[in-house]
Parts: structure tokens; sequence; C-alpha cells
């Protein structure tokens, strides 16, 4: 335990020291939550009560998406690139003699990752965006660190789909269709473009209840109370759910890789 | 050997002990060499994608399908409104077919650029300098990704739906400015791109400065102008001139009323302004490089 | 026509120092931003090229050498046109490199030991075809370099072969080809030879004396392997802090740095230390290790390793031998150490 402790905490570090790539991150952030916050204006002010939601809270859910898009690894960024890099080098095999289990060692990594980058890629956008729109503020204290653990499994679910997008390097030369593709379905069934509760009929239904949900949509939707009681639990439990079964399957992939790598001498 | 040196053809310098250059060097355009260079390399690049078949397939459809993701949001939006900031879809989709084919152009000729804050970090920058071409050329050229015309076929397909939705009074000068305004638009995002990359050599690992304007830009201009602040549209408009990308010339199509009471005729300057922001990028960009010769950071 | 007497004014020692390669206080200066303090940055200055002069006629071999940051590569980077220096006259093939980077860029031949420059995901032939276009070399110029290359560099098999796939060897060879395709006067090798194995390594200096000897084409590297220096270099020069602190032959300076080579003797059995006296010059080597049958002896490098081992093999049952080189730095420190008052 205590080794992923220090390998989290690394994480954590690491990204603590690019400063001019977190300050530029969050000026991009920023200006894509103006961006999305005004085309959100329009839309409610031609239909309030859009989706459930009032104005106020539609332009904070604008905000909390700019601020979870680093943390969650909406748009990559996290460890994947490394690890396929890794794989594609050979690289890996030296990790698999490691005395540390290989998927918990990138988790740690990337929890550090995410932590940092909900600090310093997500107060200032979401700070900014309260300054300059007025957005809905929690209800309650409670709130808050309901907010943070859906985050958290939110952080978990993100990573479970990327270690599995990682894998698939060990089958495709060139990983970089596959990360594309999933950086793709997660912005859009995550709610990043536009808040599912939007999004028509059947295609609504698929979304909320594909993995994706749970990095953007569960978060905001904790944060505006929507969830409270045994609601917050069922949502929870879903997000806990979703992680579990992709980590899983990650461990299968994964022991199938490595048998592939055993074979073929590393 | 004695006989191949023997034959060795070319004026003066073939005499000299130590072989010197067989072939004299000549001073060239260099506008002329970049884009030769240009192509040069983007085909070692095409060829080097090919090598990987699968994924290259993948990622272009990967590419389309980024951006129709984009479309298919204000689709969705259009399923609770029926105008948004006073412009139905097909308005909205000249708008985005505008902006996403001049982006995609742009993206596909220029996209590398922002990878070059890497190439100075990791030192691989010197191994361009040391080409008897211009660097910007290889710079541009750097990890061409054919992949990336899945944007602009994305964009077209849009731009054509609108089209045939719209129910526009054409006149010639209205015909004209279609090619106008797509081609001067990726001439604006161009001069980001370079801008960008200039801004590169001073602060490496702001790639994420550029995406702010780049994709940021182009995410701007796909929606009409009368949604946005007014300072926002000043900035886009006067700062930088993304404006003139596809705002102004299309307003001008759908016979629409200009932000900020422009007048009429600017949407005409949009291939002056691309044209001149062009120079202002090239001049930003040769200033950063010779910063960092004699810096070397 | 082959030009011989360029072979030789190569190997001779006493070259006329025409100034093919002219520098003259050259200089290169940084500024450095350091944090001082909580949000404070002092700037400070590194000269990590501080006023060096040196000539170096067509057709010489030079070893450059120096510890890490000693100011090798800003001054290759300053030969090559990529940085500008700070102050001070350089000139390459009597052009300004960095006002005329692209005129020199056809003239020098430039390969980085630790960046290749060759298309990773291509066939090794690919990346020389865009050199051919891309320096303009004239067809018939390009396919009998490209022979040339491929015989000496034993690179036939490997044309086809995606870089990638490569080892370490094959693609330094495969670099070295591709910095020479155009016919450079000057080559400039950084590190050519590290990390490779020991078939690798002669093939590529063997290559290097060759083209040095019948194209007479001027040879600048850097290196940490002193082998490297003492089979194709007859003159070294070594820098550290920015400044030329020897030029001269290699024997020169083994004799100034004092520096020792190592003998391994192996003995038939366990046997007392070796001691071989001479007449009156000392000892000819001293034993610095006895490990079993097997003995260190350290010797001068600039003595020969002959007598030595003759003289063992009379009075001592040998099986077997071999002579480790010393190392760069060491020289240098022991340099410094003997340079000190």
């Amino acid at each position: 335990m205590r080794l992923y402790a220090v390998v989290a905490a690394g994480g954590f570090r690491r990204y603590a020291t690019y400063r001019t790539a977190t300050a530029a991150g969050v000026f991009t952030n920023t200006v894509f939550g103006f961006i999305l916050a005004y085309t959100y204006i329009a839309l409610w002010d031609a239909r309030p009560q859009l989706g459930g939601y009032d104005m106020a809270q539609a332009l904070a859910y604008v905000w909390i998406g700019q601020g979870l898009l680093a943390a969650c690894a909406m748009m990559g960024g996290g460890f994947e690139d490394e690890l396929m890099e890794r794989i594609r080098t050979g690289d890996i095999a030296v990790d698999l003699y490691r005395p540390a289990d290989l998927q918990l060692w990138w988790l740690a990594g990337d929890l550090g990752r995410a932590a940092f980058q909900l600090i310093g890629r997500g107060v200032v956008p979401m700070l900014a965006g309260a300054l300059a729109f007025d957005i809905a503020l929690p209800g309650s204290a409670w709130i808050w660190p309901a907010f943070l653990l859906s985050v958290l499994l939110g952080v978990v679910v993100s990573f479970a789909v990327r270690y599995l997008v990682a894998l698939s390097a060990f089958w495709l030369l060139d990983g970089a269709g596959a990360t594309q593709m999933a950086w793709l379905l997660g912005l859009f069934f995550s709610g990043m473009l536009l808040p599912l509760p939007l999004f028509p009929g059947l295609l609504g239904e698929v979304a909320r209840m594909l993995p994706w949900s749970s990095l953007l949509q569960i978060p905001a939707d904790v944060y505006l109370g929507k969830h409270t009681g045994w609601g917050l639990v069922e949502a929870y439990a879903f997000q806990g759910g979703w992680a579990v079964a992709l980590l899983l399957a990650g461990r299968l992939l994964q022991s199938v890789a490595t048998r592939r790598v055993v074979v073929q001498g590393g | 050997m004695a006989e191949t040196v023997a034959v060795r053809p070319g004026p003066e310098g073939s005499r000299e002990p130590g072989g010197s250059a067989y072939f004299a060097y000549e001073e060239r355009p260099r506008v002329l060499e970049g884009l030769r260079a240009y192509g040069l390399i983007v085909g070692m690049w095409v060829r080097s994608t090919m090598a990987y078949r699968a994924s290259f397939v993948m990622t272009t459809f990967g590419n389309l399908a980024a951006t129709a993701f984009d479309f298919l949001t204000i689709v969705l939006m259009f399923t609770h409104v029926d105008a948004l900031g006073g412009y139905t879809l097909p308005e909205v989709a000249l708008l985005y077919g505008v902006s996403a084919t001049a982006f995609g152009l742009c993206d596909l000729l220029l996209g590398s650029m922002e990878r070059l804050g890497r190439r100075v970090r990791d030192g691989t920058l010197d191994t361009l300098l040391v080409r008897p071409v211009p660097v910007l050329a290889q710079v541009a050229a750097d990890r061409f990704a054919l992949r990336r015309i899945g944007r602009i076929l994305q964009g077209l397909a849009v731009l054509v739906y609108a089209l045939a939705t719209l129910d526009i009074a054409w006149t010639p000068l209205k015909v004209a400015m279609l090619p106008v305004m797509v081609i001067s638009g990726a001439a604006v995002f161009g001069a980001v791109f370079v801008a960008g990359a200039a801004f590169q050599f001073v602060a490496q690992d702001a790639s994420q400065v550029q995406s702010a304007f780049t994709y940021g830009g182009a995410t701007l201009l796909q929606y009409p102008p009368t949604i946005f602040a007014k300072d926002l549209v000043r900035g886009v408009t006067f700062v930088v001139p993304l404006a003139f990308v596809s705002w102004l010339p299309t307003l001008y199509v759908l016979d629409r009323d200009y932000p900020l009471d422009l007048p009429q005729w600017v949407a005409f300057l949009a291939p002056v302004v691309a044209v001149a922001v062009g120079a202002l990028a090239g001049l930003a960009w040769r200033a950063a490089l010779r910063t960092y010769r004699s810096t070397g950071s | 026509m082959l030009d011989t007497s360029v072979g030789a004014a190569g190997e001779g020692t006493g070259v006329g120092h025409d100034g093919f390669i002219t520098l003259d206080g050259v200089e290169k200066v940084f500024q450095v931003r350091r944090k001082a303090g909580l949000l404070r940055r002092e700037r400070h200055e590194v000269r990590a090229v501080d006023g060096i002069s040196f000539q170096v006629a067509r057709g010489e071999m030079v070893g450059y050498i120096g510890p890490n940051g000693a100011g090798k590569s800003t001054t290759i980077k300053m030969l090559t046109g990529i940085l500008t220096p700070s102050g001070g006259r350089l000139r390459v093939a009597g052009i300004d490199p960095s006002r005329e980077r692209t005129r020199l860029a056809h003239r020098i031949g430039v390969v980085f030991g630790q960046r290749t420059t060759l298309w990773w995901d291509l066939p090794l032939r690919d990346s020389y075809r865009l050199m051919h276009r891309m320096y303009r070399i004239p067809d018939r110029r390009y396919q009998e370099n490209l022979d040339r290359c491929v015989e000496l560099l034993d690179l036939g098999e490997l044309l086809d072969v995606p870089v990638r796939q490569l080892s370490l060897g094959q693609r330094m060879r495969g670099d070295i080809a591709a910095a020479l395709l155009h016919d450079p006067e000057v080559l400039y090798l950084d590190e050519p030879t590290i990390g490779l194995d020991v078939i690798s390594k002669a093939k590529v200096r063997q290559f290097l004396k060759e083209l040095n000897a019948e194209r007479g084409t001027t040879v600048l590297l850097t290196t940490h392997d002193l082998t490297d220096i003492e089979q194709l270099c007859r003159r070294v020069m070594v820098i550290d802090h920015g400044r030329l602190m020897y030029d001269g032959s290699l024997a020169g300076l083994h004799e100034v740095g004092e520096s020792e080579r190592m003998l391994v003797v192996d003995l038939e059995r366990e046997l007392p230390a070796i001691s071989l006296e001479s007449e009156g010059a000392g000892p000819l080597a001293r034993v610095v290790k006895v490990e079993g049958p097997r003995q260190w002896l350290a010797f001068p490098a600039s003595a020969s390793a002959a007598p030595l081992v003759a003289r063992i093999a009379a009075e001592y049952p040998l099986m077997d031998l071999s002579v480790r080189e010393p190392d760069i730095e060491a020289v240098i420190a022991r340099m410094y150490e003997a340079a000190a008052p």
C-alpha cells in the first residue's frame, strides 16, 4: 500500500512540475468555458428549464465540465501514451518483473495526476466561471465532499477505460487510432459537449447507461443536488459498478497480453 | 575509386582536393524551396502512415467522427429550439461548414506545428537546422497526418447540406465568396498556427495556448456571432482576426446584419487580412528562430 | 586522378594549418534564469564556450573531447550554423555558418550519435531517397555514393528493412551513410560509436578512415572512447569549461595526462606479483592488483605494450592477456592535476 501511495505522490509531483503547461491548459479551459457558456445561454434563453436545469445550473454545468476535463483526462494526456510507448518498445517486459501489480501501479500514478489536475487545472476555470457568470452553487456544505467522491469514482472509471485502450497497443502497432476513438466517445458520452438529459429518446437512455456518464454527468448532477439520499447511493453504485467491471476487464486483457509477451520472449 | 572521382561532373569545385561540392550551390527562391521540401517530407510521412494501414483507416474515421460529434451536438441542440441566437439550423450549418472546412484544411497542412515545443525540448530541432531547406517548411511538414482529411470531408459534407437546404439569393459575388472564405479562413488559421509555434520557442510547454486559439477559434466560429458578448466578438474581429474566417463572409452570403455595425464591404477584406496576418506570423517566426539560435534554449 | 596527396596531407602530422575550419576567439554566452527565492528569478551568464581559437586544415581528422557540459556540442552547433556565436570569428570553408546556414548545409554532413535522422517506419532506402532530392544530388553521384556507402558500411541487406527493425550499430551505419550522400567536405560526428558492439565500432572506424584517406573529407568527431581517437585521429583537442585545454597528438595528451593503460595478464598458476626491472629507467610497469593467477599491470599509455608483453612472455608462464585503454575522464582529470602548481 505504501508503495502505491509513493507512486501516487510521484504522479502528483510530476505533473506539478509542468507549470507552463498547466497555465496554458487553464487558459484553454477558460476560453472553451466561455464559448460553451455563451452557447448554453442562447439555448436556455430560448428554452428555460431545458433538461431540468435552470440557467444558473446549466452554466455551472459548463464550468464543472471545464474543471474536470483535465482531471478525468477526457481529451487524453494521462498515462496512456506512456504505457503504449512502453508496450511498443518492449520496455513493458521490465515492468512485468517489478514486484508491483501493473494495473495498480498505473492507477496509483494516474490518481496522483488527477489530484493535481483537479487543483491545478480545475479550480481556476471554475473560479473564472463563477466570477464571469451567475452560476449555481451547492445548496449545502455536504454537497462538496459528496461531489469529490463522485469525481474520484469518475477518475477511476476513466482510468479503467484508458487502461483497456492502452493495452490495445499489444495488438495494434500504432495506438493513435484507438486512443483517439476513446477520447471522442468519452467527450460525447460524458456529457462534455451537451448534458446527457438533452439527448433525445433512445440515444439519451443509452448514453446515460454507458460508463462515460460517470466522468462528468453524474458528478455534475451531484454538485447540482440532483442526487440525494438513496439517489446518491445509487449514483455511487453505478459509478462503482462500472469501475469494478472495467478494472476486472483490464486485468483479464492484461493477463492475455502478458502471456503474449512471454510467448514472444519479451 | 580513382575512376569515380575522375568522372565527377560539375564546375570548379571538382578539381579541388578534398572533394569540394561537385555541384555549385544555387540561390533559389526560399518560398519555392520551402514548398518543395514540404512536399518531399509530406510524401515521406504519408508513406510512413501506410506502414500502419489499419490504424490509418481508424484514425481517419476517428477524425471524421470527431467533427461529426461536434455537429451532432448542434443538431441535438436544435431538437430543443428552432433558432439559436436568431439563426436556423441550416444557417448555423453554413457557419459550421465554412469554419470546419477552413480549419480542417489548415490542420491537415500545418497541424503538427503544435509539436514544435517538444522538438525544442528534446533537441531534435537541431537536426532540422543542418538541412539545406527552410526550417519552417520542415516543421510544418513534420508528422504530416493524412488522416486529418477526415475533418475536411466532414466539414464539406455539412457545407453541402447547408447550401442544399438554404434558400440563398445567389449573386456572382456570393458564389465567388465561398472558395475565397474557405481559403482565406485556412490562411488565417495557418497564421495562428505559425505564430503559436513561434511562441513555443519561448514557452515550450505552451502548446495548449495555441489550441485555445485554433480549436477554440474553430468552435467559436461554428456559432452565430449574435450569441456572444460584444467584447468577445470585438476581440476575434480586431485582435485575432478569426472573424474574417467565416463570420463576416458567411453573413454576407446569408444577407445577415454584421456584428459591431461593420460596413458591408469588410467581408471582401478576408483575403487581405489573411495575407497580412500571414506576413505578421512569418515575421514572428523569424524573430523566434533567431532568438532560439542565439540563446539555444 | 585520385588526389593521393590529400590522404598524405591528412596523415602527416605537420599539416599546414591553412584554416579550412577557423575559429578565432569564439564565444557563446547563455543567459540562464535561476530561481532565487519564491518568485524572484536571477539572471546569470553561462560561458559555454569561452574564447576558443583553432584551425583545422582540409583533410584533417580531429578528435574533439572533453567532459559532459564542457562546451563540445555548443562548439559543434556553432560550426554547423545551428547556434549563432556571441563573439569571435568563425569560418567553415570560407562560410560564416550562422549567416549562411543553408548554403553551408550543402557542404557539411552531421551525425548526431543519439538522434537518428532516418525515418523510423520506412525502409532505409527511402531515407536516402529523401536526401537525394532534398540536397539535389545529381542522380549519378547519388548512385555512386550510395553504392560506395553500401559496400563499405555493409548496408546491402539492410536497405529494404524498416529503420525501426535495425540494431543500434546498423542504424548508426545507416545514419553515417545518410550524412555522406551529398559529398560533404566536412563531417561532424557526435559520439559515433557510443553504444555500439565491437564489430560495429570497428566497421565504423574503418569506414571513416577510408573516407578520410580517399575523399579527403575533413572529420571532426566528439567521443568518449579514446580508442576512436587512437585509431582515427592524429590530432586531439581537449575542451573543458569552454576553453581549449590541449591541442596536439594523442601521445602528447597521454604524456601530459600521465595516463596509464592496463595490461591484464592470466598466468598458468598463482604467482607472486610480476616484477620487471628495466635498465636504469625504473620498472616498465607496476602491478596494481593480483587475484589468483590473474594480475593487473599499469604502464604509461604513451609507451608501447609490445616490449612489456615480450618480457612477460619470456619470463613468466603466460596464458592470456588483454590491454585496457584509459578512459577519457581520467586522462583529463590527471591533466589538471599535472597542470596545477
